[in-house]
């Protein structure tokens, strides 16, 4: 469905047509009368014919209108924060996430928090990283600071649950190394804008 | 250098057309930092020399490009901070220094409190101009506690540079780096002042300078601490937390007697466990520099305590049947108060042993000087001094900012020094070259005065006895050395070609026996100087010094004639121009000193606080009833700057305090800190409340913390000296009680970055020669220790640590830090 009409807010000058409506009646008898016409003129039948080829066309000719929630669900806008999800590298599986501890910085409700260490490999190695859904607001700000595209928002809208702290822990947010596959770029909250290469300057390089 | 702010010495500059008035002979980057005006700056330290390493301070001093950290000012002067060649030549620096840096902020311990981003951003560099090929560069962990990553290091040569200048170990050095040559087109094409900074940086890295790849320091991290990026950790900090996660504790060191100012960084120690932890300690490095103690030496609190009901009744009772309470002077000033009060109203003996003999040195030297306290500190030291003396302390052990200040004034100064020391150390010897140590035997500290008096005081102010008594040592001897003189000799030769005799002159050299007159003097010989060179080397070091001073240590507290000691130190400042420090054995140790009215000995049922006794206190978690460590409190601490200085409590503390003891037995305030106000007047204590009290630094570099204690003076006549016997040197086989370097207490021996063992040391010879294990014994008795060598150290007496209370090492000494033993291999 096109947006234009509701873009045109200039009431006055668009062709309205006046609804072909008789006289309601006066007496009761014509009331009556009125009432009497319109039950049993049949209409029902055909309100109930449509239904019934619908019925048919949605069950037999795959023709179907409506989504089997909670077994299917829509596609979701990927500017829309649910749970957050941890992404891994695609070429390694390594998690992207590098315990440089911004979001735990920005977070306005201050619900994230992480322990990192410094592990054989001289690196930083991200220890322990939990998010306190208790008290997350899903605003967003963590996936916009996150340097690595590491912490997003997921499609995961539906967040009752008896205790939220189960969705809190990093291997529970961390894509599964066996659905590496099916990771998805992320392209809401944070993520680079289409014309980034264009704002880049280039560093010269001596190799 | 020199502090004081008078009319006479100030200067009026001109800084971007502002006026301001400057200490002359100032550098115009510290002129412009005492008046708020900022200059970049990365590579300057403020009391070490200028490196001109990073070329950015930059700035046009009347017409003239000049380095701020190294001109300095005139009257008159017009300084201007930018100009467009100047932002242009600053911002080619920022990109030089950022070819190549690894983009890890992210991971970066630094980040936050990061130089290298910090001038990056001031600078606008948001594109990069310059390339070169990278060098390899591994991570290294040059000690148990200093972790490198040369991958960051941005070679500014600070750490090089406050390792030589202010902490005297010269242990790093810069290295070859074995990077590519600087493409040739840049030098045309780049601002000047970059290009020669680029230049250095591409040939250098950081190394340690004995050419192994350890360390052979102190280890007191200093180097961390002014490290401008991430280059230098400390290992156990790598990757912990980011800087702006701590929360930052002012406080004070409580292991030396500095009283250094610190921070405790402190943030929950993880997801699970969300108990605040100490993860470093940071300080105003500008202003301060700590020892490996104050730096790592943190974690050594009364973890877990909690109000135990039962001991605290039976702590009550046991104070209540004490003859004597016995602490140490690891305590706050309150406390000291409160056994005070305590001694008044109960009737209790103080008994401490570490700080007794040092409060009856005072007592003697209050005396015979007519003054309360000492004349100067480190710090005045450090800024006014060109001559230092020390007399009775292992400098590198006993008092770590004393250490800095007498090598300072070497760097900095261009000063010389006395070390007067039985104990040989190679480390003292090379702070400067104008210093002479002297290994004498111990014993003759007494000594070591007279020839202080008799090189620096006013004859006509010495009394006549005392004058005798020194010309007494003095003897002139002829002697007959041998020369080594040029002799021109004539002689006949004949000429092979003509035949004929010719006449040849000829340089012969020869020696020649000549008769001399030496001037000698005694006390030079006694003190095992060569009193032949000395005289000379003495005039060299004399040359175009101004400002004296002379201090004073341990040794000399814990020492038979300690109240002529005493006295002579009163004799010295009264007729020399020598400045005067003492450091107090510990910690508080003047505090307790001045607060305490303390026993010389303990009797009937003791309770010990953080000591040996019969019932006991304890801040490290092993006594009948938990007390809240140095970190787990508030209160205030009386340093070796004769300043009352506030602590604060880093980590939550759930158990009982002396405080509530003292409420029960005697009746106390609310608060620990509602004592402070209370603390003697009469010693120069002031009335003034904990919350009251400052705590920083300005930023020209004075010290805000605290107040200072007001210091009596009253006339007194010249003390009158007794002469020394020179049979009271010690011969032998001698152990002197001393801790190694980090090491002052039970608690520093608790914290897990302090590694320095719990033994005996020697120097490798004697190390070598005693073998593993030794047992010690003493008149008292004897200790069984490990042996540990110090390639620092010299000759054959050993040093015995002190530092575990429990081990009683005070008790074997007595009196007297020098004792002969017998050492026996096990």
């Amino acid at each position: 469905m096109g947006l234009e009409q509701f873009k045109n807010r200039n009431v006055g000058t668009q062709e309205y047509r006046v609804l072909d409506l008789q006289e309601s009646p006066k007496t009761p008898m014509a009331k009556f009368a009125q009432v009497a016409k319109r039950t049993f003129k049949g209409e029902l039948f055909v309100g109930l014919g449509v239904t019934v080829r619908e019925m048919f066309n949605a069950l037999f000719r795959g023709q179907m209108h409506t989504v089997k929630y909670p077994l299917e669900k829509l596609p979701i806008s990927p500017r829309y924060r649910a749970i957050h999800e941890m992404l891994r590298l695609l070429e390694s599986g390594h998690y992207r996430c590098i315990g440089c501890g911004l979001c735990e910085k920005i977070c306005i409700s201050n619900c994230i928090s992480m322990d990192t260490r410094y592990d054989e490999n001289q690196r930083k190695e991200v220890s322990e990283y939990t998010i306190n859904f208790g008290r997350c607001i899903f605003c967003g700000y963590c996936a916009e600071v996150c340097p690595e595209l590491a912490i997003v928002h997921g499609p995961r809208y539906e967040t009752a649950s008896e205790q939220r702290a189960s969705f809190s822990l990093f291997e529970d947010m961390l894509t599964p190394i066996d659905k590496l596959s099916l990771q998805q770029e992320y392209d809401g909250f944070g993520a680079v804008s289409p014309n980034a290469d264009e704002n880049i300057k280039k560093t010269p390089l001596a190799y | 250098m020199s502090e004081v702010k008078t009319v006479e010495n100030m200067v009026n500059i001109k800084i971007d057309g502002v006026e301001y008035q400057a200490v002359e002979g100032e550098y115009i980057l510290n002129a412009a930092r005492a008046n708020e005006v900022f200059i970049p700056a990365i590579c300057y330290l403020t009391r070490c020399s200028p490196t001109l390493a990073c070329r950015i301070c930059l700035v046009e001093a009347d017409g003239k490009q000049v380095y701020a950290c190294n001109a300095k000012v005139k009257e008159g002067m017009e300084i201007t901070v930018n100009t467009p060649n100047i932002l242009e030549e600053r911002r080619a620096i920022m990109e030089v220094y950022d070819v190549n840096h690894p983009l890890q902020c992210g991971v970066c311990d630094k980040s936050g409190e990061c130089e290298l981003q910090n001038y990056t951003l001031e600078l606008n560099v948001d594109s990069q101009s310059y390339a070169i090929p990278d060098t390899k560069r591994e991570v290294q962990n040059w000690s148990s506690v200093l972790h490198y990553d040369p991958g960051l290091c941005i070679v500014c040569e600070r750490c090089t540079t406050v390792c030589k200048d202010m902490i005297g170990d010269a242990a790093i050095t810069t290295t070859k780096r074995g990077g590519e040559d600087i493409d040739k087109a840049f030098k045309e094409s780049m601002p000047k002042d970059a290009y020669a900074m680029w230049n250095k940086l591409q040939k250098s890295l950081i190394a340690p300078s004995n050419g192994t790849d350890q360390t052979n320091c102190s280890d007191c991290g200093e180097c961390i601490a002014v490290c401008p990026v991430g280059a230098l950790v400390s290992r156990d900090f790598v990757y912990q937390s980011n800087a702006w996660d701590l929360k930052r504790v002012p406080a004070v060191s409580a292991h030396s007697s500095d009283g250094f100012a610190i921070y405790y960084e402190t943030k929950p120690r993880s997801i699970e466990d969300r108990r605040e932890k100490i993860f470093r300690v940071t300080n105003e490095w500008n202003y301060v520099s700590l020892d490996g103690a104050a730096r790592f030496a943190y974690d050594f609190e009364n973890e877990d305590a909690t109000k135990d009901e039962a001991a605290f009744n039976a702590a009550v009772e046991a104070f209540k049947k004490a003859g004597t309470i016995r602490f140490n002077s690891v305590i706050t000033n309150e406390e000291a108060l409160m056994l005070q009060t305590l001694k008044e109203k109960m009737g209790v003996k103080l008994y401490n042993p570490e700080v007794r003999a040092f409060q009856k040195f005072l007592n003697h030297y209050q005396a015979a000087s007519g003054r309360s306290l000492w004349s100067t500190d480190t710090d005045t030291i450090m800024k006014r001094a060109d001559f230092v003396i020390s007399v009775g302390s292992a400098l590198r052990n006993d008092s770590p900012g004393m250490k800095y200040a007498f090598n300072n004034v070497q760097k900095l100064n261009k000063g010389a020094g006395l070390y007067f020391h039985p104990i040989g150390d190679t480390l003292i010897s090379s702070f400067g070259k104008s210093i002479e140590c002297f290994n004498h035997k111990p014993g003759l500290e007494e000594a070591a005065l007279y020839l202080i008096l008799d090189l620096f005081a006013d004859v006509q102010k010495l009394p006549e006895e005392v004058k005798a008594y020194i010309d007494s040592f003095k003897t002139s001897e002829t002697k007959t050395i041998k020369e080594k003189v040029e002799k021109t000799v004539k002689e006949m030769v004949k000429n092979e070609e003509t035949g004929e005799e010719e006449e040849v002159s000829k340089k012969v050299k020869e020696t020649v026996e000549k008769e001399i007159t030496v001037e000698k003097n005694g006390l030079v010989d006694l003190l095992g100087g060569d009193s032949e060179n000395f005289a000379d080397a003495f005039d060299k070091m004399m040359k175009k010094k101004e400002s004296f001073s002379m201090m004073v240590g341990e040794d000399l507290y814990f020492h038979e004639k300690a109240e002529n000691i005493a006295k002579l130190i009163a004799l010295i400042e009264a007729t020399t121009s020598i400045d005067v420090v003492m450091a107090p054995p510990k910690s508080n140790a003047l505090g307790v000193a001045l607060i305490c009215d303390l026993d010389d000995e303990a009797t009937g049922y003791t309770v010990g606080y953080n000591e040996n006794g019969d019932f006991r206190l304890s801040a490290l978690g092993n006594g009948d009833l938990d007390m809240p460590a140095m970190n787990q409190q508030e209160g205030t601490f009386t340093t070796m700057s004769k300043r009352v200085v506030p602590t604060n409590a880093a980590l939550p503390y759930d158990g009982y305090e002396l405080n509530d003891l003292m409420k029960v037995l005697v009746g106390a305030p609310e608060l620990t800190i509602d004592w402070t106000p209370m603390l003697p007047t009469q010693k120069g204590y002031k009335a003034v409340a904990f919350d009251d009290l400052p705590y920083g630094y300005s930023n020209d570099g004075r010290e805000n913390r605290g107040y200072l204690l007001d210091i009596t003076s009253t006339e007194a006549a010249l003390p009158t000296v007794e002469k020394f016997a020179e049979s009271a040197a010690l011969e032998g086989e001698i152990a002197y009680r001393c801790n190694p370097a980090r090491q002052f207490n039970d608690f520093t021996d608790k914290s897990h970055e302090i590694f320095e063992a719990f033994g005996v040391y020697a120097s490798t010879a004697k190390a070598e020669e005693l073998g593993e294990r030794v047992e010690i014994m003493f008149d008292k008795g004897s200790i069984v220790m490990d042996v540990i060598a110090d390639e620092k150290m010299e000759g054959d007496i050993v040093k015995v640590s002190d530092f575990r209370a429990a081990a009683g090492i005070y008790d074997l000494f007595g009196g007297s830090r020098y004792k002969n033993v017998t050492i026996k291999k096990v």
